[in-house]
């Protein structure tokens, strides 16, 4: 298992990675985190 | 010639080429604004404030409670898959070429102090070495998500409470820059700047605290160490064990034992320090990793022999 996992993790890692990144772009993510990025965060810098 | 060529320290120039380039909105800085345009919508590998002036993206762990933290979403698929996809590419070598506050804890570091302060060790820094996985899970995941006001909205708890990341990159220059931000900075911005403040002189002392006790990206990263693309390879064969990989560590770990452990940032100094070149980085792409991928004829063993 251990070696299953070593040869092909990263493969199934990216191939995880690559579904998930596409659902998030279907349900309009990349918009919101636009929405929230263009504005200065005041609490991320410690304002708000 | 090879003094020259010991002195050129290659990952600092990738981390500074990086961020420069990461946060290269020039007129944000003169002008104390951010940039609104789309490039914000991916996300940058490293911790790098979306609130800084400069930045041309967005700090993945602001992304993540961004959307954790919103009315409509409990969690971002979006994020997670791309903190998935970076990790099963390089595991830390984000953390050790690519993050801007990476990059200033690696400056402070070689600022010299006498011996005796510089620490190697600190009492219980293995068990610390969990907290980032407490930071992650409370403050970046669950209070974003279950912390809300009645109208079902949450807060960013890391990056509002904890990272000094957004307070350097994000907080001083607006607050310099800006007179708005100057007069509304009040007590959260001074809590923020203390930590900052320790965060910096510790760095000083002990290498990269932040990255080891506290960065929750170090730590979903580094739980994709085994198993990344990029990763470092033990030739057991080659190994006299003379303990020089061991003392050139500044994170405290053993690569002969675990070569590709969770709070390695692949900054590659056991690699350089091995007399032996036991210890082989690159990608595996085939059984064996490193080696040629087959066996001795000799021996019969994985071949050692590192790919031409």
């Amino acid at each position: 298992m251990k070696r299953f996992l070593e040869t092909w993790g990263c493969w199934l890692l990216l191939a995880a990675g690559g579904v998930l990144i596409l659902v998030g772009i279907l349900r309009g993510e990349p918009g919101m985190i636009l929405e929230k990025a263009i504005r200065v965060c005041l609490e991320c810098i410690g304002i708000g | 010639m090879k003094q020259a060529k010991r002195r050129f320290d290659l990952r600092l120039v990738v981390q500074l080429a990086f961020t420069a380039l990461s946060n290269g909105y020039i007129a944000g800085f003169r002008h104390g604004k951010i940039y609104q345009g789309p490039l914000k919508q991916l996300c940058l590998p490293g911790l790098n404030c979306y609130s800084c002036p400069g930045a041309l993206g967005s700090c993945p762990i602001g992304a993540l409670q961004a959307v954790i933290a919103s009315r409509d979403h409990s969690m971002s698929f979006y994020v997670l898959g791309f903190l998935i996809a970076v990790g099963a590419l390089g595991g830390r070598v984000v953390c050790g070429f690519l993050c801007p506050f990476g990059l200033v804890q690696d400056l402070l570091y070689r600022i010299p102090l006498p011996g005796r302060w510089k620490l190697r060790r600190l009492p219980g820094e293995r068990a610390l070495s969990w907290l980032r996985y407490a930071v992650l899970l409370v403050f970046v995941i669950l209070l974003p998500m279950l912390a809300v006001n009645f109208i079902g909205q949450g807060d960013p708890w890391f990056c509002k409470y904890i990272c000094p990341s957004g307070t350097l990159m994000g907080g001083v220059p607006l607050v310099l820059l800006g007179d708005g931000f100057r007069s509304a900075a009040g007590l959260l911005f001074d809590w923020k700047l203390a930590l900052l403040a320790f965060t910096a002189v510790f760095s000083i002392a002990y290498y990269r605290p932040f990255c080891r006790f506290v960065c929750p990206l170090g730590a979903v990263y580094g739980l994709m160490n085994p198993v990344s693309l990029y990763r470092y390879r033990l030739i057991r064969e080659r190994c006299v064990d003379c303990g020089a990989c061991r003392k050139a560590c500044k994170l405290g770990i053993d690569p002969v034992r675990t070569p590709n452990d969770p709070r390695c940032i692949r900054c590659g100094a056991c690699v350089r320090a091995c007399p032996h070149r036991a210890i082989l980085p690159g990608l595996t792409l085939q059984r064996g990793g490193g080696g040629c991928g087959g066996k001795c004829a000799a021996c019969g063993k994985d071949c050692a022999r590192p790919r031409q």
